[in-house]
């Protein structure tokens, strides 16, 4: 069948829509970059009450728990036997992070956590959970804080502690 | 003896106890403190009785604190011949970047380095941002934390204002 030129021409105009609303709707779906925290699978988030119960349950196999945000915030509190392994968003943080973990069996259940902003703003527990997995370790979590440590877990009740 | 050096020294680094709700500070004495600001001058709270008091607490690893501060600066310049004195306490682990975003952000209000003993006398500053609103006699009579919508900041300083 022929068609017409100005059929043609239609034809070609509606391809080239079609093409440019694809490449629209592929930028808009594109992947968090791996710097922001909502990078992290879902399957790969703890909420706080599931790390307090695990915490607090006799027998069960407890994290490797590392802040990765502010030393002055994890200074002020953080959850007890947590140790400062930050900041996750410089580079001399993450320098610090890999040194900790290094000599650790890949398959170390670990629980990183920052608390310093709302998470979708949080610039270090991104980087860190990347880091861990660039090195190979297998069960890494993040605990999610929706707004931060304070209202998140601390006015929840869940114990902290102070000191550097 | 050494023994109860070691034990001593293990209780002052971390104590395991509940932080202080910052609620607590509503309606209460905003704490002092003597501090030198980013310039190299010292800085009391009391020195501002008489005007409101806007207190910030951001770090430039924030993001939600870089979109404020613009804003908080443009309110001094608004508000300060009416007795508003905006101070920003900068949360970082070392002076020097946050001086240098204070300088891009043309801020033209003092900054201090905060540390976690100011922290916890606030009632813990575990999420930024947060900001505090303190009358003209010192007393804290509102609280912000995290991103929040700026208006309702604005309508509290501007009635603040009025008061005596």
């Amino acid at each position: 069948m022929r068609f017409s030129l100005s059929k043609r021409a239609v034809m070609v105009a509606v391809l080239a829509m079609l093409c440019s609303l694809q490449g629209r709707v592929a930028s808009q779906w594109a992947p968090p970059s791996p710097a922001n925290a909502s990078s992290i699978p879902q399957s790969q988030l703890i909420q706080p009450d599931e790390l307090n119960q695990l915490l607090h349950t006799r027998g069960a196999e407890k994290p490797l728990i590392l802040q990765v945000g502010s030393h002055v915030l994890f200074a002020q509190a953080h959850i007890p036997g947590s140790e400062y392994a930050g900041p996750g968003s410089q580079d001399a943080g993450l320098q610090q992070l890999r040194a900790r973990v290094a000599s650790l069996p890949r398959k170390t259940l670990i629980a990183i956590y920052c608390g310093c902003c709302p998470w979708n703003r949080c610039p270090n527990v991104g980087p860190a959970y990347k880091a861990l997995t660039d090195m190979g370790f297998t069960r890494v979590k993040a605990l999610y804080l929706a707004d931060n440590l304070g209202a998140d877990w601390a006015d929840k009740g869940f114990p902290v502690e102070t000191g550097r | 003896m050494l023994l109860a050096v070691l034990v001593c020294v293990s209780v002052a680094s971390a104590t395991s106890r509940a932080v202080l709700p910052a609620q607590n500070l509503l309606n209460k004495k905003a704490p002092g403190f003597a501090l030198t600001d980013l310039s190299g001058q010292s800085l009391t709270l009391a020195q501002f009785q008489g005007k409101v008091v806007l207190l910030n607490f951001w770090a430039t690893w924030c993001a939600p604190c870089q979109l404020e501060m613009p804003v908080f600066a443009a309110w001094q310049r608004k508000y300060g011949p009416q007795g508003l004195q905006v101070i920003g306490i900068s949360m970082d682990d070392e002076a020097g970047p946050a001086r240098s975003l204070a300088a891009r952000l043309e801020l033209n209000y003092p900054v201090v380095m905060g540390n976690e003993r100011l922290g916890a006398r606030y009632g813990g500053v575990l999420g930024l941002p947060l900001t505090l609103l303190i009358d003209r006699n010192g007393i804290v009579r509102a609280r912000f934390q995290g991103e929040t919508d700026l208006k309702p900041i604005e309508r509290q300083v501007a009635a603040l204002l009025t008061q005596p």
